[in-house]
């Protein structure tokens, strides 16, 4: 039964197939229905699969289906082959469960959008990208995957490509991914000259044999966390992010919340044996996923962008989950990534649904006081900022929490109070939006008001599921103190993560972590409602009395600027230069030169021929003559 | 018994006298028999060689030869009739249609 799940990502494909090819002529009826039933039969396939994987035994994992060799050149073998273990199934079944949600929302979002059938034909040409980059079972496919998402990215970014940010956000973000891809490609170049092979198996067999130095290790692991800031939007490489919120609003839940922008998590977790080994790597992604989490929290705090709120706040969170890598706690990590996959799509869907009903509106200062016209739309938000902000019971509780407990008992102190800062500041920025969203005066315009509706069903319905699942998503990983073997989770994930030596922290220490990080949580909630409901007045005095940090913030540290004058201006001054100097001189100098002189020559030839048949006649005679000459002596 | 040579000094003149015509004559069916003098020239040494060396093989040229030309002749007298028509003259330094 478990050998059909190949079929997960072959599905979404043949569907991307048809509707890019048939697409204009179909109906949209049809096409919603393809669409959505394409990644709901993957979803059910993922399912068997899942209930297939848990009856077989740990042995035999991971099940590998090869397809066919697409590779083979000398040592060198990549196959086409797809493995399904603990790890891929959890990223299939969220990608496939959540993605089908997000498949139905986008029916209802996009309804009227005159580009519907491009649409789905990305959206399943992604699903089938993502599949592709956590079933593959070695890492030539996985970069197959990994690239086919960002190109994917880039075309749903760029969606309304008339619209001119919002085709420069697309570039931006295929740019900025190349240059973490140069460093992953690298990366795979190292592990295939020390390993031999790319399967997983074969790195895993050469790690714990020993085949690989310490050294070599922290090589490959580094440059492949360069691959991963890239792709999950990590300093230094983040910068895309924010900017990809040009896209439609469905497609920054699925790919730039829930599935794409976690791949760099998926990798590192799937190397985990290479990150265990190389203590530096790992060290520096707690460290890059902690200053993350803090750097990119405080930039969500001033922005007033709805959508960009939910972007850094995706930045920060990312964060969290690779601080749950990096200190060794995988299993938490991932825990993580599947708990966000569920309230920030939860959470920018429902944003998507808000502007939706006020006419595409994102300005946080042009509205407030909603609660009371999207009955359903404020409950759903208002679950999905609970879960993120960690309050307890909901998924995003026990997800961080459990990042936070490993980094403690690790002894990653600094990572740790770092991720305690972070999250008083995520509780905070979650419940500005809301209070500046649903609560407060109404700040919209007139005619804006008058069109207030709640959205269509197609959309309502996938935010209540959703909502459902942030809530009850965290109860199949249960900390410890609420009794042992009940992190069932971490417990399934086991055969691929390797258990890491941690310290047991005792009972007591567990619930003191608990207690701070619920109590920071909070904390950010209640100086949220001091700020935005009790005195409003206090964040104007705030900006009024630093309005260096205001600024700062508010202008997101100038990096933008600091790469634009660093990296951008120079790149694209330099690439001036050269087509002025180089290419327009030497390249087509080079080239118009060859054809000159051809025709230089071809002009001296063109003197014989005057088209006078007595001269071909001379010399011909003339040529007749030399010849026998020259046989004769 | 003719000596050999007087038959290949008879070819020889004849080809040169040919090739002078052909030199030297303007009009396009002057220079057409200039050049069916020089196939002849070569006829006769062909046929020259064959009977003293007793062997067939140069007269099978020769018949060769015979026929080339006339078929030659069809054709380049139907080519000289268009041009004609063309361009109301056959002399050569008028035509150079195929000039570079």
């Amino acid at each position: 039964m478990t050998d059909i799940f190949w079929l997960i990502p072959f599905i979404p494909a043949m569907s991307t197939l048809i509707l890019a090819i048939f697409g204009q002529k179909l109906p949209k009826k049809y096409i919603s229905f393809q669409a959505c039933f394409a990644v709901f039969a993957s979803f059910i396939i993922s399912v068997i699969s899942l209930v297939g994987l848990l009856q077989t035994s740990h042995e035999s994992y991971p099940l590998v289906k090869n397809l066919f060799s697409w590779i083979h050149a000398g040592s060198f073998k990549a196959d086409l082959s797809f493995q399904l273990d603990p790890l891929s199934a959890v990223m299939a079944l969220v990608v496939t469960g959540v993605g089908f949600l997000i498949h139905v929302y986008s029916v209802g979002y996009m309804a009227n959008d005159k580009s519907y059938s491009r649409y789905f034909t990305y959206l399943n040409l992604f699903t089938f990208a993502m599949l592709i980059l956590v079933m593959s079972s070695n890492v030539v496919l996985m970069f197959v995957g990994w690239e086919g998402v960002g190109l994917c990215s880039y075309l749903l970014i760029g969606f309304w490509f008339e619209k001119h940010s919002a085709a420069n956000a697309g570039k931006k973000a295929f740019i900025v991914n190349r240059i973490g891809d140069a460093a992953f490609i690298i990366g795979i170049f190292f592990i295939l000259i020390y390993v031999g092979s790319g399967e997983f198996t074969a790195i895993n067999s050469a790690i714990s044999g020993g085949a690989i130095t310490q050294g070599v290790a922290t090589l490959i692991a580094v440059l492949l966390f360069v691959g991963a800031t890239g792709k999950s939007a990590q300093i230094p490489l983040y910068v895309w992010l924010p900017d990809a919120m040009e896209g439609p609003t469905p497609v920054s839940a699925l790919i730039h919340a829930a599935t794409m922008v976690t791949a760099g998590v998926y990798m590192v977790s799937r190397m985990n044996l290479l990150y265990t080994l190389s203590v530096d790597a790992a060290q520096v992604v707690a460290v890059v996923g902690a200053v993350t989490a803090i750097y990119a929290a405080t930039m969500a705090l001033t922005q007033n962008d709805i959508k960009r709120v939910l972007a850094y706040s995706t930045i920060s969170q990312i964060g969290y989950m690779f601080i749950g890598c990096g200190v060794g706690a995988y299993a938490a990590g991932m825990f993580h990534l599947y708990t966000h996959a569920f309230f920030k799509s939860l959470l920018f869907l429902a944003a998507g649904s808000v502007m939706h009903a006020l006419s595409g509106e994102l300005d946080m200062r042009k509205m407030g006081g909603l609660r009371k016209y999207l009955p359903l739309t404020y409950p759903t938000f208002l679950i999905g900022a609970i879960a993120i902000s960690g309050i307890p019971f909901l998924s995003g509780f026990f997800s961080k929490d459990a990042i936070l407990t490993h980094a403690f008992a690790s002894g990653q102190y600094f990572v740790w109070a770092l991720g305690i800062l972070g999250a008083v500041l995520t509780a905070f920025y979650m419940f500005r939006l809301i209070f500046l969203t649903f609560h407060g005066k109404e700040r919209m315009t007139p005619e804006v008001k008058k069109h207030i509706h709640e959205p269509p069903p197609a959309m309502t319905v996938p935010l209540v599921i959703l909502a459902f699942f942030s809530i009850v998503a965290g109860f199949i990983g249960l900390p410890v103190v609420f009794g042992k073997n009940l992190n069932w989770f971490g417990h399934f994930l086991e055969p691929v993560i390797k258990k890491s030596h941690e310290a047991h922290l005792t009972l007591g220490t567990e619930w003191l972590l608990i207690i701070i990080s619920v109590a920071v949580a909070l904390i950010g909630i209640l100086i949220a409602y001091i700020f935005y409901i009790k005195k409003p007045q206090i964040p104007h005095s705030l900006v009024a009395r630093f309005p260096f940090i205001y600024k700062l913030l508010y202008n997101k540290y100038y990096v933008d600027e600091i790469y634009n004058a660093t990296f951008v201006n120079p790149t694209i001054k330099g690439s001036e230069l050269i087509y002025d100097k180089f290419d327009l001189k030497v390249i087509d100098g080079a080239v118009n030169g060859t054809a000159s002189s051809a025709s230089f020559f071809g002009k001296i030839l063109s003197y014989f021929q005057t088209g006078l048949i007595k001269d071909y006649a001379l010399i011909f005679l003339l040529g007749a003559i030399l010849f026998i000459a020259y046989l004769l002596f | 018994m003719i000596p050999l040579s007087y038959f290949l000094i008879l070819s020889a003149v004849l080809f040169v006298l040919g090739a002078v015509a052909f030199f030297v004559k303007r009009d396009l069916i002057t220079m057409f028999m200039a050049v069916e003098v020089m196939l002849n020239a070569a006829n006769l040494a062909f046929i020259t060689f064959a009977k003293s060396a007793s062997s067939i093989d140069g007269q099978i040229i020769v018949f060769f030869i015979v026929t080339v030309a006339a078929a030659e002749a069809a054709v380049g007298l139907a080519i000289i009739l268009l041009i004609f028509r063309q361009k109301k003259t056959i002399k050569s330094e008028d035509i150079n249609l195929m000039k570079g």
